[in-house]
């Protein structure tokens, strides 16, 4: 029998994308950020998570995208990566989906108008497309 | 079955078993065959070879056996403590230990033991004659080795004569209780009857229990304590206790309970003496009477025995169910939820005092005192003493002594002091570096030390113990002190000193210069220490755990270095200061003064703005740029404030915009993402629940 994969969908400058739901903790609202000196620019900062000091990645920024002041439909999408947690700054986030697993593939070998190098595939939905991120590839700054 | 799951305890365990074995043979060596030493390493041992046959270990469990023999025929007498066979089961210890680590590091624990097996098997070495057997245990006839080493069937036999009871022993019980009459003890047999219509049973059965741990130790009862605690006897049970009292201050001390019957008591010291007496007519024949009182008589039992009188029955009852492991990432994850609850509390107090309900503030007040309850309790439960870390030193020492030909006594006090895991974790190499450096070139040859009128023992005192919210680790050596000539000499040599700077040098600042790198005043490079990495490596460790390390010594009489820690790592002092609209955190350590100054008193040397502070010049650092800092429209003053900070003899002064104040900080690391920035050396919660960022002061220099 097939199995369904869940993932979470979020906007990132109107692209919709995809996370293994297996891979996320919690989604919360915006928080303060404390910015952080001397690192990547994709990192917003940190966030106070329930007393642990967690980083912050801009995914606009992260995917060269235009900047966006956030604002209340913003979403930072907390992370568990192996002992510690992420969290990824998003336009928003809501639904939890499930795909059929045929109805993932693998990514186009054409030029698309968005990052390539970050995506494991691209979940088809009717005729939504969700794309599907390798966070490896995404934490690997 | 898969064992891989349970890999994690037997190691933690075989760990604690072999640091054990260590100890005990430690002892061993000093009170060449204390009964209860033995006892020990033969329990570890056999605690250690159960565990790791059961998880497959097969080396492991085949030398542990190996050592059980010899172990065995220590405890009969067959063969003496000698040097020579405790060299022999420390080698098959650290043999086991490198077995241990192999696991750990994902091997089989396969090793080759054969060798080692050969020689426990071939007994004892050539100087170690077996003891003849007229002088076994001789001119006392006390329960000696041999007497206690008497098997079941001999003990109950003797029972068995008394027609008293018919209770059996096992082997460590029979020590406990003979131990006891050796020291002047009685031993008896309480049948407690109980009443029928006794509704608590259990109830009246902890008040004897009670009543009797009073007035003796209770060795064991039938039932077991806890079936007799869940109510699983009838209307009787069965105690063996030790005491000094006479059986009918015993029965006195039952009578004041309800719903109990008359209890029965019987003495049964004499089955044990008489047994021993019998034994040793036995095997001597005519010698004289039984003096059970007399333990210096017994040639080899003698000095352990006397080293640890009546503590050994009450030392001796299991503790086990008192302790319970707990992974520190559980207790880190419990230290940040109370950390978050002090913050929600905050919050709370600010909507109290808004809202102005009248029954607010007092339930707030409670909680208040419990969640501070609550957080020192926790602090308290990850502190460790700090025995984690010392305990493995006297095996150390023993070794180096031995390869050097020194006669060192290693004497460590205050092992009980607790400080956080985290100092615990890091203090371990420097404490090496510090005794290797007194074995070495601090204590002398026994001869050099007869011809300074020394004992030929020299001394080595580690100690710790706490001074306000510090810690203090002395390691002191009765040796030949430093030499304050030869370290300035070598110091001009290296061209770390030059001739004009060293004639105004006192005493104790030539003595500080040994921490300098690459100075070493070791004549003779050995492979223990004196390649002059040692004292500046520990010195900058010190520094980096935010303590100070300061040195004292007299020549000829001894050199003492004095640690000063804090208690913890994970909670520090700190100065908040704000850069624009951004706050960051200072920790006090770093931190020398705080001055603030006017914008003309700041001058340039080579594009370096620098201050006169007191005389000497203080460069300045910019903060706001070195933390990129966006500007904001903040008010700024007429004055800078600066805070000094420094580390070791480097001095720097931060320009910052406004200094909040002082506050006890949580340290909270930012996570591997990122996890080397240079400037920044964590995170911590403030007041509000905004994260703010510590400044690495050791980095930024």
């Amino acid at each position: 029998m097939e199995s369904d994969i869940q993932v979470i969908s979020c906007t990132v400058a109107e692209e919709e994308y995809a996370i293994d739901i297996r891979n996320v903790q919690e989604i919360i609202k915006l928080l303060d950020i404390t910015r952080v000196p001397r690192v990547c620019s994709c990192i917003e900062g940190v966030i106070n998570l329930r007393g642990m000091v967690i980083p912050v990645m801009n995914m606009r920024k992260r995917f060269c995208l235009p900047d966006k002041t956030p604002d209340e439909t913003s979403r930072i999408v907390i992370i568990n990566w192996g002992e510690s947690m992420i969290g990824m700054l998003v336009d928003s986030a809501s639904e939890v989906i499930r795909l059929p697993e045929h109805a993932v593939e693998s990514p186009p070998s054409v030029k698309s108008n968005i990052n390539l190098e970050f995506f494991s595939g691209i979940g088809k939905l009717g005729n939504r497309l969700l794309i599907m991120l390798d966070l490896e590839k995404v934490f690997d700054i | 079955m898969d064992m891989s799951q349970y890999r994690g305890m037997f190691l933690e365990e075989a760990r604690e078993h072999l640091q054990k074995l260590n100890e005990a043979l430690l002892e061993l060596e000093d009170s060449h065959g204390g009964r209860t030493t033995l006892d020990e390493i033969f329990r570890s041992a056999h605690t250690l070879k159960g565990m790791s046959a059961t998880m497959g270990y097969n080396q492991i469990a085949e030398l542990t056996h190996g050592m059980e023999d010899v172990l065995q025929k220590l405890r009969s007498g067959d063969i003496e403590v000698s040097t020579d066979i405790v060299d022999l089961l420390f080698k098959c210890v650290d043999s086991l230990d490198s077995m241990v680590n192999d696991i750990t590091e994902g091997g089989s624990g396969s090793k080759p033991v054969g060798d080692l097996l050969q020689r426990l098997k071939s007994g004892p070495a050539p100087d170690t004659v077996p003891l003849p057997a007229g002088t076994a245990g001789a001119g006392d006839g006390v329960p000696g080795p041999e007497a206690n080493e008497s098997r079941k069937d001999h003990l109950s036999e003797g029972l068995e004569q008394n027609q008293i009871i018919s209770v059996e022993f096992n082997e460590y019980e029979k020590n406990l209780i003979k131990q006891a009459i050796d020291q002047g003890f009685q031993c008896y047999h309480l049948v407690v009857n109980i009443d029928k219509r006794c509704v608590m049973k259990s109830a009246r059965a902890f008040m004897v229990f009670k009543k009797l741990e009073e007035i003796g130790e209770i060795i064991k009862t039938i039932p077991s304590v806890q079936d007799i605690e869940e109510e699983k006897f009838e209307t009787s049970f069965e105690l063996i206790i030790i005491s000094v009292e006479s059986a009918e201050v015993i029965r006195n001390s039952l009578i004041s309970i309800t719903e109990l019957l008359e209890p029965h008591i019987k003495s049964i010291t004499g089955v044990f003496t008489n047994h021993a007496k019998r034994d040793s007519q036995e095997d001597e024949g005519t010698k004289p009477p039984v003096q059970p009182k007399t333990p210096e008589n017994d040639d080899k039992t003698g000095n352990g025995k006397r080293e640890e009188p009546a503590a050994c029955p009450v030392q001796s009852r299991p503790k086990a169910s008192q302790t319970v492991r707990v992974d520190t990432a559980r207790l880190d994850n419990l230290m940040n939820l109370v950390g978050e609850l002090v913050i929600n509390k905050g919050r709370l107090e600010q909507i109290g005092r808004a809202s102005e309900l009248p029954d607010l503030p007092e339930t707030l007040e409670q909680m208040d005192r419990v969640t501070s309850e609550l957080q020192n309790v926790v602090m308290k439960v990850r502190m460790v003493p700090i025995d984690s870390v010392f305990c493995r030193f006297p095996r150390m020492v023993r070794d180096l002594a031995r390869d050097l030909g020194k006669e060192i006594e290693l004497v460590i006090e205050g092992k009980e002091t607790e400080l956080d895991r985290t100092v615990i974790d890091e203090i371990g190499d420097p404490l090496v570096h510090l005794l290797r450096n007194s074995i070495d070139h601090g204590i002398e040859e026994p001869a050099a030390r007869v011809a300074a009128g020394k004992s030929e023992q020299g001394r080595l005192t580690l100690s710790a113990r706490h001074e306000g919210n510090n810690v203090v680790i002395e390691v002191a050596d009765d040796g030949k002190g430093l030499n304050p000539e030869e370290i300035k000499n070598k110091a001009l040599e290296k061209g770390l000193l030059l001739p004009d700077e060293a004639e105004e040098l006192d005493h104790d600042s030539i003595i500080r210069l040994i921490m300098q790198p690459g100075l070493s005043t070791a004549e003779k490079v050995t492979d223990i220490s004196g390649r002059g990495v040692g004292l500046d490596a520990v010195k900058n460790k010190i520094e980096t755990l935010s303590g100070s390390i300061s040195i004292n010594s007299t020549p000829g009489e001894g050199t003492k270095f004095k640690i000063q820690l804090p208690l913890t790592l994970a909670i520090i002092q700190a100065l908040l200061v704000k850069l624009e609209a951004e706050t960051y955190a200072i920790p006090l350590s770093f931190i020398a003064e705080t001055t603030s100054l006017m914008p003309e008193q700041v001058n340039k040397i080579q594009d370096q703005e620098v201050i006169l502070l007191r005389g000497d010049v203080l460069p300045l650092v910019r903060l706001h740029e070195i933390l990129q800092v966006p500007p904001a429209d903040v008010h700024r003053e007429e004055e800078i404030n600066v805070v000094v900070v420094k580390k070791g003899e480097k001095r720097v002064g931060l320009i910052v915009d406004i200094l909040i104040g002082q506050q006890e900080i949580v340290i909270k690391p930012l996570g591997k993402l990122l996890g080397n920035i240079p400037v920044i050396a964590g995170g911590t919660i403030l007041g509000n629940g905004q994260v703010s960022l510590i400044i690495d002061v050791a980095g930024l220099l």
